[in-house]
């Protein structure tokens, strides 16, 4: 609202180990969803891995040495934990904060606007990592990809997980109901999934596209993802480190900031 | 005196809740507009207002969840805004809608809540069973949120502003929208912690509940306190003591077209009562000695009246007026 100041409102974080009770009360819940979470989790990605991989690959040999399915693995990894991660903060932490009003509970208690939105950023990345060893078990089982760096994807797709749900709760902090995180998809999520490398070497698109792609937190993921899953040492290591990263900090404090106005008002 | 009992003094004086001078703008609305409020420890305070009169708003401030435009608040010996977070560890709150978590059983909703506090898990499993008894859902403690009625999910959401045992309690309508008996439980266990020493804070807009319930009361209006003490208190210095109720049909002569009850006020009301007011059909006379005007009516036809003392809803409406507040 008006009264606040534009400097209060986006002050920095004040985080205190106060999220961590709110983390669990989400965790409670998943628990209690567990198995249908995860295979609902997994049988997207799988349909998407095994149905292109097969039916693409058979018109497609070969991408860069490996078989297209291969190439495919990573792509699926870091899409998947993108929607899973992005689902989490758009419509479950939408109920939580305004149809529930379970966040208006926890901020009679003393725990801060700053604790919650955090403490649900921190489980989107969990929710997303939760997913994601599920798929990662699914393509090392089948023997998809080259195992040796298989682990290093586990922090990598937490980080995934915290940037893209920071964005996420940037929507959520100005949405009006839940059919606005529809634009959020169709406008943002779809068409990066088609142009960060995801089931095409980013190389095939025109130079500008390519320059516009690069700037994307996706692009970023796969590049780190692919080569890891494919036994080798990503390029540019810190680079896309950093990019995930900023994506992530730069999302939680907007949406921090856009969340106390809504709330706090 | 020495320096403990100096300190003791200062704990047993200390105000649960303090507010000074407490502004709130919203743009050009004013929705609290200087409200001063000391709260004594282990009363029940009862801010009385129509919808909108900043009741909601002046707690929020309370609690530190929103920021006032002026003014100074110690909630728990504590500043607020500042420090609401450690002061909100002494504080149990019953907000206006029920937000209890809708995919945990009542004893989980108990569970989680008390975890905000940084309870331990033992401490809070073994608070849950006298929790639930003075709630009175022992039977509920694995029953889901859906199956619970309107009044349970209210008495389980008391319970959880308890989970800490909290000096002072908020309570923001607590009965609203509930059936007598549940509002009577509400109302018992109420007074049951008043009298085990828990501060009360609540807000309503049910006479009955303020009269029944309140130590004190303030009634609040457009922002602003207009009066504030007991009940008694509030009733003998805002109002006549009777109040005589008229209405139906009067045969005797109407003047400028009125005709029932407002013909009648018009043309004797103010001989009698030292304050008249028609509202729809009936004409209300507030009086300090009914005995003249009673008998005056005796002998009237066709008029029909009621005589009661005073009581708050009178002084309520005779300070934030009849309009409706939409």
């Amino acid at each position: 609202m008006a009264t606040i100041p534009l400097r209060s409102t986006f002050r920095a974080p004040r985080l205190s180990r106060r999220f961590v009770p709110v983390w669990q009360r989400n965790f409670l819940v998943w628990r209690k969803l567990a198995l249908p979470s995860v295979l609902g989790n997994l049988a997207d990605p799988m349909i998407y891995l095994f149905g292109l991989g097969f039916g693409i690959g058979m018109l497609v040999p070969e991408i860069g040495g490996v078989s297209y399915i291969s190439f495919l693995a990573a792509g699926m990894v870091c899409s998947s934990t993108m929607n899973s991660a992005s689902f989490e903060v758009l419509y479950s932490s939408f109920s939580r904060m305004h149809v529930q009003r379970t966040w208006d509970a926890i901020m009679n208690a003393p725990v801060e606007l700053d604790d919650i939105v955090f403490a649900e950023l921190v489980w989107a990345a969990s929710k997303a990592l939760l997913s994601g060893v599920a798929i990662l078990g699914v393509i090392v089982v089948f023997g998809l990809v080259d195992s040796r760096y298989v682990l290093w994807l586990l922090p990598l797709i937490f980080l995934i997980g915290l940037s893209f749900g920071a964005l996420g709760l940037v929507m959520t902090s100005v949405a009006p109901s839940y059919d606005f995180f529809m634009y959020y998809f169709t406008l943002f999520i779809t068409p990066m999934t088609l142009l960060s490398g995801v089931f095409f070497p980013a190389e095939q698109l025109p130079a500008a596209v390519q320059a516009a792609a690069s700037l994307l937190p996706l692009a970023h993921a796969v590049e780190l993802a692919r080569p890891l899953l494919l036994g080798k040492l990503p390029d540019d290591i810190l680079l896309h480190l950093a990019v995930l990263a900023a994506y992530g900090v730069g999302g939680f404090w907007v949406a921090l900031g856009l969340t106390r106005r809504r709330l706090l008002g | 005196m020495t320096g403990v009992p100096a300190a003791i003094r200062d704990l047993a004086l200390a105000s649960p809740l303090e507010i000074r001078g407490l502004r709130k703008r919203y743009g050009d609305n004013e929705v609290v507009a200087g409200i001063d409020l000391r709260l004594r420890a282990g009363e029940c305070f009862t801010l009385l207002g129509p919808n909108g009169a900043g009741k909601t708003t002046t707690l929020r401030c309370a609690l530190g969840l929103t920021r006032p435009s002026g003014g100074e608040i110690l909630l728990a010996g504590l500043p607020v805004p500042e420090r609401a977070r450690e002061a909100r560890m002494r504080v149990g709150v019953v907000p206006q809608q029920d937000n209890l978590d809708p995919d945990f059983t009542c004893a989980e909703n108990l569970l989680v809540y008390g975890r905000y506090f940084g309870l331990d898990d033992a401490t809070i499993t073994a608070r849950i069973p006298e929790l639930l008894a003075f709630a009175g859902l022992e039977s509920k403690r694995d029953a889901r949120i859906q199956s619970l009625s309107g009044g349970m999910k209210r008495r389980l959401t008391l319970a959880r502003a308890l989970v800490n045992r909290p000096d002072l309690l908020i309570l923001d309508e607590p009965t609203t929208g509930l059936d007598p008996q549940a509002r009577h439980l509400i109302w018992e266990r109420l007074k049951q912690l008043t009298r085990n020493g828990t501060t009360v804070l609540l807000t309503t807009h049910f006479m009955d509940e303020a009269e029944r319930l309140a130590d004190r009361l303030a009634i609040l209006d457009a922002g602003r306190m207009l009066t504030e003490g007991s009940p008694r208190e509030v009733i003998a210095a805002q109002i006549e003591a009777q109040v005589v109720e008229v209405y139906g049909d009067w045969n005797g002569a109407a003047r400028n077209g009125t005709s029932g009850a407002q013909a009648w006020a018009e043309a004797h009301a103010g001989a009698f009562a030292r304050r008249y007011e028609v509202s729809g059909e009936t004409a209300f006379c507030y009086l300090d000695d009914a005995a003249p005007l009673m008998a005056h009516l005796a002998e009237q036809q066709g008029l029909r009246y009621l005589r009661r003392p005073a009581n708050l809803e009178d002084v309520f409406l005779k300070l934030t007026g009849r309009d409706l507040r939409d």
